[in-house]
């Protein structure tokens, strides 16, 4: 297992490599579905040239990443392109020994063959390391990549089974953006299950557990916001981080389906609007977390994919983040419906994404219609994905359990 | 004529005396001037200024000033409901070719531009500067009310006072411009109304608006400053200025001969002074030494803008000026073969880049002074629409790094202010100095766009200011008699002398929503979502159940008889 990986893994380095000497990366850093005004490289480096005038990178729109991301890269700025891979190379990582060890501790799943779940951590590291939208993330030196690994980390803690850990890393996550937050339930459900803790409500032992695993989470979000505070000494960033993310005040386009819909949008409906959107991400959760209460591994693919989808500034480092996890569910690729039609879809728009970019902003021929239109088209095709993934699954569990019922009842 | 002097003559009978004898104690006075200039492009250019000085306080608590003679009332009540301590504003036709036409006496740059000064007093600066612009956009009927927060900037170091004042907390300062502002009659009517004469008797009287817009450049301002009365500043007095600067082109107004006149220029002519004027004079640049009649014995020469100039004056007080016919219609001729001077400063502003997504701004400056260098402040105020990079800020001269020795700058805040940017740059002699600084464009909100929103975004010209050095020795004394033209800008030492250059504004493209699918839009991300929403439902409140295929009736019938016979059923 060691040499296909490590095979595979020169191989991504070496394309990013390069990628990042080669003059496409400049061209790749100013695409906007790499990158958003969120998670732009060019905005951190204008962050840092504002904060060594001695003005606030706060003060003005250009800045929207946390302060520890600030000074994390004070002092690696011209290092920028190893910590990118670096961090590329930590997904991949606990990518592996994630599917390593989930399919270790569910050993239910019978109907795959031994065979088959050896490799599966490959074919994820694989998904993730080699798909197209992970390798123009990194190249663009977007930060998306290393909330990716954040991410990564926390669910490799979790799986591992080191609740402080993973409530610090959740921490993180939920600080660097705030849409990880839906991540703390299946989280929560994966440890109760680990523990073997009914999800009870009336139990004491639930509740015991649950505000042990708050108590870490939340602490720890504390202790990280207040060391924001003491290194820029003002509370500046929120606004200007959070509230952007939840005002949507830059109308830039992305692939998401934000941008336009305020763009045209009646002023007196703003506020009502933005609500709606944002709740939209985060009110699946409970729904969510009571079906698929046995699944909770299943349950963070799922949470994963609405914060993609959903979130108001997403790029296709987010998308490659939640199909870097199809692969663990290899068994229903003989199940999915249309699964044709849909990676067609996927797969035109992001051809298309440039090709209409280019005719409405450089050759003047299109309007923003066109690009309006594919953002929907490959919105609608991400749920598509999912909504598939979902519906296989239940129904391939069901199909399951009743062979397995009438295996035993046979016997 | 007659009629005028009626309605002056019981006025002016008792101030006659008063107003033309230099030494009495007269608390308001009036002088007017007029400077005409040939160019070497064949154009020429007339410069109009009118000063009225008034003894009085207009920030004195308690003291309401209510009795208005020359001084006019609406701009006097500005100043004192407003705590205003300098105003300057000025309206602007036309773009001033520095290359073309030399330095002008008063320079402006294209639209409107408004800078004000307010008094340490106030504790709510923005909103008296709120309905500062709104009474002022009533009283010169331009659409100032569209100066708000997002066009306003505070600059901290190039707009310095120039009238008297010692504290120069710039948090009292406020600049804004508009430079989409178009200047036509409704603006020069109200403006010619704040005059004393208004338009009836003296200089004014060639204030036409037919001849004034049928010309390449019009500038109309207002300047208001406390200034010294003498030397020694004993005493303090308010000064009004209203100046107005005219080109007029050879080819469109001048029929392509260097032949000017007052009557082709104004299709006026002169024929008396302002009575309440304590001087009333035209000056005509003969440096270059045009023809010009009728010929005048008075000759005067000034330092202005670091060249000395000889000029004709003509004294409209004096009734021998106007002559037999009683009226006075210059006329001068000119080759216009000799060497211009050369402006030692001078500064460009360009766009470059494509597409709608990207841009740079290009400022390039020109110091032509043969061997000094000097330093100059540049000031830029970019709308928020276009954000900046200032990471990308590149100084270079004669193609090496520049590095400004001072940078202030204040980025923007979507929606509520724009960027600023000032830096002093030092130029080396004889140089082109480029500035760049690249810009992202945003995409507004539907109802954020213009009517016309493919005409573009006006971006407001940069200001360039700078203490030059002079070749010829500036006069830095203080007298009453300077004439108008050379007492604008006070003199401070004799070696160098202050320019303030504006550059062009630009014209941005910005990228445009389709303005007529907002319902349209709504309801097709609503679909998107709303489809994420059913199947998300749809899953999560589904059961599962195996489907027992049904038999044919065939198998039912056969069944049915297994029943009873006991045996096995078919399945």
């Amino acid at each position: 297992m060691a040499a296909p990986l490590t095979l595979l893994l020169i191989v991504a380095v070496t394309i990013r490599a390069v990628l990042f000497r080669s003059s496409l990366a400049e061209l790749i850093s100013a695409r906007v579905e790499v990158v958003s005004p969120l998670n732009a490289w060019k905005r951190v480096v204008e962050g840092l040239a504002l904060l060594d005038l001695g003005v606030s990178p706060y003060s003005g729109d250009v800045f929207h990443e946390t302060p520890l991301m600030i000074y994390l890269f004070h002092f690696t700025v011209d290092y920028a392109e190893i910590v990118f891979i670096v961090s590329a190379y930590f997904f991949r990582k606990q990518k592996y020994a994630l599917e390593s060890d989930r399919y270790s501790a569910d050993c239910l799943e019978l109907l795959r063959s031994p065979k088959e779940m050896f490799y599966i951590p490959l074919k994820v590291a694989m998904f993730y390391l080699l798909n197209p939208f992970t390798i123009l993330s990194c190249v663009a030196k977007s930060t998306c990549g290393l909330n990716n690994a954040i991410i990564a980390l926390f669910i490799f803690c979790t799986l591992k089974g080191s609740a402080l850990l993973s409530g610090i890393l959740l921490a993180l996550a939920t600080y660097q953006s705030i849409y990880p937050l839906t991540l703390f339930a299946p989280a929560l459900l994966f440890f109760l299950q680990r523990l073997y803790i009914p999800v009870n409500l009336r139990r004491s032992s639930f509740w015991f557990f649950t505000l042990q695993y708050a108590f870490m989470y939340v602490g720890s979000l504390v202790v990280i916001t207040g060391l924001s505070f003491f290194l820029l000494g003002s509370w500046d960033f929120i606004p200007s981080v959070y509230g952007f993310i939840f005002s949507v005040p830059d109308l830039t386009p992305n692939i998401g389906l934000f941008w336009y819909f305020f763009a045209e949008m009646f002023e007196h409906f703003r506020l009502f609007f933005s609500c709606v959107f944002q709740i939209n991400v985060f009110f699946y959760t409970i729904p969510l977390s009571i079906k698929l209460k046995e699944h909770p591994v299943f349950l963070i693919f799922m949470q994963i994919a609405i914060i993609s989808i959903f979130k108001s500034y997403p790029t296709v480092g987010d998308v490659a983040l939640y199909m870097a996890f199809l692969p663990a569910w290899s068994h229903l690729y003989r199940f999915l419906r249309n699964i044709f039609l849909v990676s067609c879809v996927l797969l035109a728009c992001s051809a298309l994404f440039p090709v209409l970019w280019h005719l409405w902003i450089y050759a003047g021929s299109a309007n923003s219609n066109f690009y309006y239109a594919i953002t929907l088209l490959f919105n609608f095709g991400q749920v598509k994905v999912f909504t598939t993934t979902w519906l296989t699954n239940c129904e391939w569990k069901n199909r399951w359990r009743n062979k397995v019922s009438l295996f035993i009842n046979l016997y | 004529h007659t009629h005028l002097n009626y309605k002056l003559g019981l006025t002016l009978q008792n101030r006659t005396s008063e107003a033309l004898t230099p030494a009495a104690a007269a608390r308001d006075e009036f002088q007017e001037e007029l400077v005409i200039r040939p160019l070497h492009s064949g154009d020429i250019y007339a410069s109009f200024q009118f000063r009225t000085l008034w003894d009085t306080d207009f920030l004195q608590e308690g003291q309401k000033v209510s009795h208005y003679r020359l001084f006019p009332k609406s701009l006097g009540q500005v100043l004192s409901k407003f705590s205003v301590r300098e105003l300057h504003i000025s309206f602007t036709q036309g773009f001033w070719r520095t290359m073309q036409w030399g330095q002008p006496f008063i320079p402006s740059p294209p639209g409107a531009e408004l800078w004000v000064w307010f008094h340490d007093t106030v504790s709510d600066v923005d909103g008296n500067w709120k309905e500062l612009t709104n009474v002022l956009s009533g009283i010169f009927c331009a659409s100032l009310n569209f100066i708000d927060l997002t066009n306003t900037v505070q600059p901290s170091a190039s707009f310095k006072p120039l009238g008297l004042g010692n504290a120069t907390d710039h948090r009292f300062l406020r600049y804004a411009t508009l430079p989409r502002e178009i200047v036509c009659t409704e603006n020069l009517t109200p403006w010619k109304k704040l005059l004393p004469c208004g338009s009836k008797a003296g200089l004014a009287v060639l204030l036409k608006s037919e001849k004034l817009f049928h010309s390449s450049f019009h500038s109309q301002a207002v300047h208001i400053r406390p200034v010294c009365q003498d030397e020694q500043c004993t005493s303090k007095a308010w000064e009004l200025r209203q100046t107005l600067n005219v080109v007029f082109d050879l080819y469109t107004a001048g029929q392509g001969k260097k032949e000017w006149s007052l009557f082709k220029m104004f299709s006026r002519t002169l024929t008396e002074a302002c009575p309440l004027a304590t001087s009333s004079k035209v000056y005509v640049d003969i440096t270059d030494n045009p023809e010009l009649s009728p010929a005048t014995p008075l000759l005067s020469q000034a330092v202005v803008l670091g060249d000395r100039r000889t000029y004709s004056v003509y004294d409209l007080s004096r009734a021998e000026t106007f002559g037999q016919l009683r009226s006075l219609n210059l006329l001068l001729r000119w080759k216009g073969d000799g060497e211009m001077l050369r402006p030692l400063l001078h500064a460009e502003r360009y766009v470059a880049g494509f597409g709608l997504q990207t841009g740079e701004i290009h400022t390039v400056i020109y110091n032509n002074h043969p061997y000094r260098a000097f330093p100059v402040l540049l000031m830029d105020s970019v709308p928020w629409y276009l954000q900046l990079y200032i990471h990308t800020l590149t100084v270079t001269s004669k193609s090496r790094d520049n590095k400004p020795s001072y940078i202030h700058y204040q980025p923007a805040k979507d929606r509520h202010r724009p960027h600023l940017l000032e830096m002093l740059i030092q130029l080396p002699p004889h140089s082109m100095t480029e500035v760049t600084v690249q810009f992202e464009r945003a995409l507004l909100k539907w109802t954020e766009y213009t009517p016309d929103p493919n005409h573009g975004f006006y971006v407001g010209s940069s200001v360039v200011s700078a203490l030059v050095p002079s070749m010829v020795a500036m006069n830095t004394n203080f007298t009453q008699d300077q004439p108008l033209f050379s007492s604008f800008v006070p003199v401070k030492e004799e070696s160098s002398y202050f320019v303030r250059v504006y550059t062009e504004p630009l014209l941005v493209n910005l990228p445009t929503p389709d303005f007529s699918m907002p319902y349209n839009v709504i309801c097709l991300t609503c679909t998107v979502v709303a489809v994420g929403y059913g199947s998300f439902y749809n899953l999560l409140t589904r059961t599962f159940q195996v489907d027992e295929p049904s038999l044919p009736l065939a198998k039912r019938l056969a069944n049915l008889i297994r029943r009873i016979r006991g045996v096995p059923l078919l399945t």
